[in-house]
Order: C-alpha cells, then structure tokens, then sequence
C-alpha cells in the first residue's frame, strides 16, 4: 500500500507518470515544518520590515506613511556612515589577521606528526565559547588601570593606553577578540583543504627541485583557493553582523567617538532603545543591501576564478 | 638526523605557543575567579590561584538569578537542537532521496533564505511575539528557530552521498513506509552529521545573545548570556565576580564540546573542503 505512495528517486524518472499532487503530501508534510516557519517568522516579518520602512511609528501611536523620509534621514546621518566605516574596518582588522595565521599554523600542523588531536580539539575550543563571557574577559585585559595588557607595557617601560577610551584602542580590543576567536577555527578549515591536495604534485616539485616557499606558492596556495573563498565568505557573512563583541565590550553608545558602532548595533540601538521602528526598517535593508553586495563580489570571485582553471 | 630533530622541536615550539595563546583566556579567567577583585587590581598582578572562589560564586548567585538563568537556557538549548535535528534530518531525506512537483523550486527558496540577515524580521518579529503573547517566553526562542535552511541543506549533502537508492527501495520494498524509511534507514545511518549538526545547533543556541536580549523582557527571566551581561553592566568594577559569572557560563559548553569534539571537528571541516 505505501509503495504506490513512496517512490524513491531512481525509480520516479523511468515510472510512475500520472500521479495526482495529492498523493505526494507525504513529502509535503515533511517538508512543512521549515517553510511554515520560516513564512510566520521570516517571510511575513521581512515584507511588513519592507512596508515599515516608509512608515513613521514608535510602537504605540499609529503608523504613519513618510514615504523615502527614513532612507532621506539615514543618507544624511553621520551616525550611520560611521557604523558602516566601522563595520568594514573592524571587518578587515579581524579577517585578515585571522585568515594570515590560520593559514600559517595550518601548514605547520600538517607537517606535524605526534600530538595533532590534542592541537585540534585546543585550537577549535575559543570557537565554541561563550561570547559574552569572553567578551567581559577581552574588555578586563584591555582595561586601563587594572589590565593585563596595560601591566605588560608597563613592565617593559612603555605608558599605559586608555585602550577603551580611545577609537583606535576600541577597535584593537574588539578584533583581538575576534581573532583570538577565529583563528582556530579556520586553521582546522585550511588543514582538511591541506590534507586534501594529492601528495604528487609535491613530490613532482621536489623533483624539479622546487624549493619550500616556492612549492608553496606555486602549488599549495593555488590548490588551496576554493577552500580560501569559503572562509572568505564566511568571515565576510559573520563580519557584517558584529553585534555582541562591541555591545558588551563598549555599550549600545559604541564607546568613544562611536569607534564600537557596528551596524547591526546601530540597527539595535534605533529599533529597541529608541522606539524608531520605520527608521530600524530602513537600517535593517541597508543591512542586506550591503550583505546582497558583499555576496555578489564574493560571488564574482567565485566566478571569475572558476573559469581559468 | 639533529636538523631535522630540530626542526620538529622549533614546529612544536610555535604549535605549543598558539595553544598556550588560545588557553590563556581560559587560565586567566579561572585564576581572576579564585581571587579578590583588590588582587587583581595590583600592580604587578598576582599570577597565582587565590582560594576566593567559593565567596564568589555566592556573590554571582546572590547578585542575578544563575540557576533560573542556566535551566532556562538549557531547556532553549536541548528542545532547540532536537527539534532541529527532526526537522531538518527529515526535510533533508525527503530533498535528498525522492522526487516531487515543485521539488527544485523549493530547494532554491530554500537556499535564498540563507542570504537574509536576521536584522531584516527583528522588529515586526517582535510584534508577531507580542500578538502570540509569547513576550518574556522561551517559546519566542525555541519555536523560530525549530528549522534552518542551513541545517537542511547540510544533511542533504549528507544523505546524498552515504544512502544509496537501492537501500531506500529496499526499505519500501519491504513495507516500510516513508516516515518509516527515515527513521529505520535514514536517521540511523546519518550519526556523525548529526552529531555536528547537534553541537552546532547547541552551541548556536547556548551563545544566542541579541534576540533574548530583545524579546526576553522580564529581567528575572532570562538567558545565561543576558544575565552575564547584565551582572557585567551593573557589577563591573567587581571584576573577580563577573569573572566567575563568566567562567561558570561557559563550563557546561566547553565540558559538552570535550565529549563530542572528533566528531564536530570532522563535521566541520569536511562540509568546507567537499563544499
């Protein structure tokens, strides 16, 4: 009885032509729980977002509709530039440290024998930590009277710094962490993708007597790309959302001169401090404007590089 | 034979001092834990354990409701990763194993939905909350997130590659029904991707910060990460004791990664190389 119902993939192509819709609702039914909850907690939300954004309304009185005032408002707000600009800069200051070291602690764990688990499992656990908890331990190592950092400096004769008073040192502080964070992580992403290159294209270099640095770049980095754009992407996705560092590191202010104001935090701020929900709305789509435009360059990468190979 | 003995010491040399830099946080945080915030605060600081932990772990959970603040994330976390991993397993079967109208098209809807940052359904979200009367409850963070795309797509990859046709033509030749072929076939045969999607799906949810934030209005009623933060804004000249607020929200994390880190690892990174 449930094999006229069930048909697996192999078989449907070859038989099985007229079958009515309904005798699919199995599948149907399975696949509900997703779509139903994404149309009650993400499609309907992110169309009233869209309608929001040309409206007026603090959650209280009634909507009302401004047309492109909130979008005319956010052009115009430097507030807004500024958390964009620290968006991008706390982006590079974090990504690119991370991904350098990774790289390099990759390849040194691959020419590793004894003890690469104990290395792996320690390498991947800041991955997996609370990020409140490490955000309160990077803000009291970066504290000015008490800190660890301040304590090292001074033992070496150097003046101590304000580190989160001052804009430089806020964003120094708040991509320690996301690098101290990251690194690990990607190291163990780099490792497989080192693991998987085939052995005789080195032997093959060292025959040619091909020196370390030179197989590196002639064989490991290009062999290593797909795996590079995948972390690319994926510290571009996690960059652009930076919320909980700089909330608890600095405050919903963004700490001085705003240098903490992320995006995603300005967002917060407008929508859940303030009460200024069409404003929100129109922050939060150019929080996917910027997402779409960051996936379309990462895309074009992709593209671009696929083809010549 | 001395060179290349060398060599493999200055390699676990530099190996040993990334691990020791990404321990330290863990170490620092357990020695300001067991001593006085007034240790802490001289110059140079003390380096060694103190035996001032018991006093605070009482001043942590005399200052923000901890354990109320552990079971209710523990209960978001557990019921979260289970109804996760039923949904999206079974989604993933139906996508990977058996063909229906409309089966491709509802494949790249689901792939769209990953590009949309969640900023984009925070503020009518929480009026949908509001209307449900689900404010200040955990439902508001259990239910949403009971499916996500990326967990669907990421057990398709899984059934696709280790579940062969003939095993689930096999199943139903002998009577099994859909749901059947997926619990008595499927599921069994899909651990280790269960395991990482379980972990990532724990972890995820235990670290959740923003959206209880929000929704969670009753400040007795909270996650661990909202009350950490709390216990930081309002106590954080006491360093000692917000440190060991600290420590103690992330032991049950590090102790559930311990067990099942080989498999998590191996999930992690074989969905980027094959990705």
């Amino acid at each position: 009885m449930t094999a006229t119902v069930t048909v697996p993939a192999a078989r449907a192509t070859t038989a099985a032509p007229k079958r009515r819709i309904w005798s699919y609702w199995r599948f149907y039914l399975a696949l509900s729980p997703f779509y139903v909850l994404f149309a009650v907690f993400g499609l309907y939300p992110m169309l009233s977002t869209i309608v929001l954004a040309f409206q007026r309304w603090d959650g209280l009185s009634a909507r009302r509709f401004t047309g492109l005032d909130n979008f005319a408002f956010l052009v115009k707000d430097p507030t807004f530039w500024q958390s964009l600009e620290n968006t991008v800069v706390l982006f590079l200051m974090s990504t690119v440290p991370t991904l350098v070291l990774a790289l390099l602690l990759a390849v040194m764990l691959q020419s590793a024998v004894r003890f690469t688990n104990v290395y792996r499992i320690a390498y991947f656990i800041p991955n997996v930590t609370s990020l409140v908890a490490m955000a309160i331990f990077f803000s009291s190592i970066f504290s000015t009277n008490f800190g660890l950092v301040n304590a090292a400096l001074r033992s070496l004769g150097i003046p101590q710094q304000d580190w989160l008073g001052q804009p430089w040192g806020i964003k120094i502080a708040i991509s320690t962490m996301i690098v101290w964070q990251w690194v690990g992580y990607n190291t163990l992403i780099y490792l497989a993708g080192l693991q998987a290159i085939p052995k005789d294209q080195y032997e093959a270099a060292k025959v040619d007597g091909a020196g370390a640095v030179r197989t590196f770049f002639a064989i490991t980095l290009p062999q290593l790309r797909p795996v590079v754009l995948f972390t690319v992407v994926m510290s571009t996705i996690g960059g652009l959302q930076t919320f909980t560092e700089p909330q608890v590191m600095v405050g919903n202010s963004g700490g001085t001169g705003q240098s903490g104001m992320t995006v995603v935090l300005f967002f917060y701020r407008a929508a859940f401090l303030d009460n200024d929900y069409g404003y929100a709305a129109a922050i939060a789509l150019s929080i996917f404007a910027l997402v779409l435009l960051f996936t379309a360059i990462n895309w074009r990468i992709f593209r671009g590089r696929g083809e010549d190979r | 034979m001395t060179r290349y003995r060398l060599r493999g010491l200055a390699l676990h040399a530099a190996l040993v001092l990334a691990l020791l830099v990404f321990m330290f946080p863990f170490v620092w945080t357990i020695l300001m834990a067991s001593n006085t915030t007034a240790d802490i605060y001289r110059f140079p600081p003390k380096l060694t354990f103190g035996g001032h932990f018991g006093e605070n772990v009482r001043q942590v959970l005399e200052n923000v409701a901890f354990f109320q603040s552990m079971a209710n994330t523990v209960v978001v976390a557990v019921s979260t990763t289970l109804l996760v991993l039923f949904f999206d397993s079974l989604a993933a079967f139906t996508f990977a194993k058996f063909r229906f109208p409309g089966r491709n098209a509802l494949f790249v809807i689901l792939l769209a939905t990953m590009l949309l940052p969640a900023q984009l359904a925070a503020v009518p979200q929480f009026q949908t909350m509001a209307l449900l009367g689900w404010v200040g409850s955990l439902k508001a963070l259990i239910i949403p997130g009971a499916a996500n795309a990326f967990g669907i797509f990421w057990m398709r990859q899984y059934f696709q590659n280790s579940i062969h046709n003939e095993l689930v033509e096999a199943a139903t030749l002998d009577g099994c029904g859909f749901f059947g072929t997926y619990w008595h076939v499927a599921l069994p045969s899909a651990r280790p991707a269960l395991a990482f999607l379980g972990i990532f799906t724990f972890v995820g949810s235990w670290n959740d910060y923003m959206w209880p934030l929000i929704v969670l209005t009753n400040p007795d009623h909270v996650t661990l990460q909202v009350a950490l933060s709390t216990l930081n804004r309002s106590h954080g000249v006491d360093y000692s004791m917000v440190m060991t607020g600290a420590l103690m929200a992330m032991v049950p994390l590090v102790i559930v990664f311990a067990i099942f880190a080989r498999q998590f690892i191996k999930g992690a990174t074989e969905g980027a190389v094959r990705g």
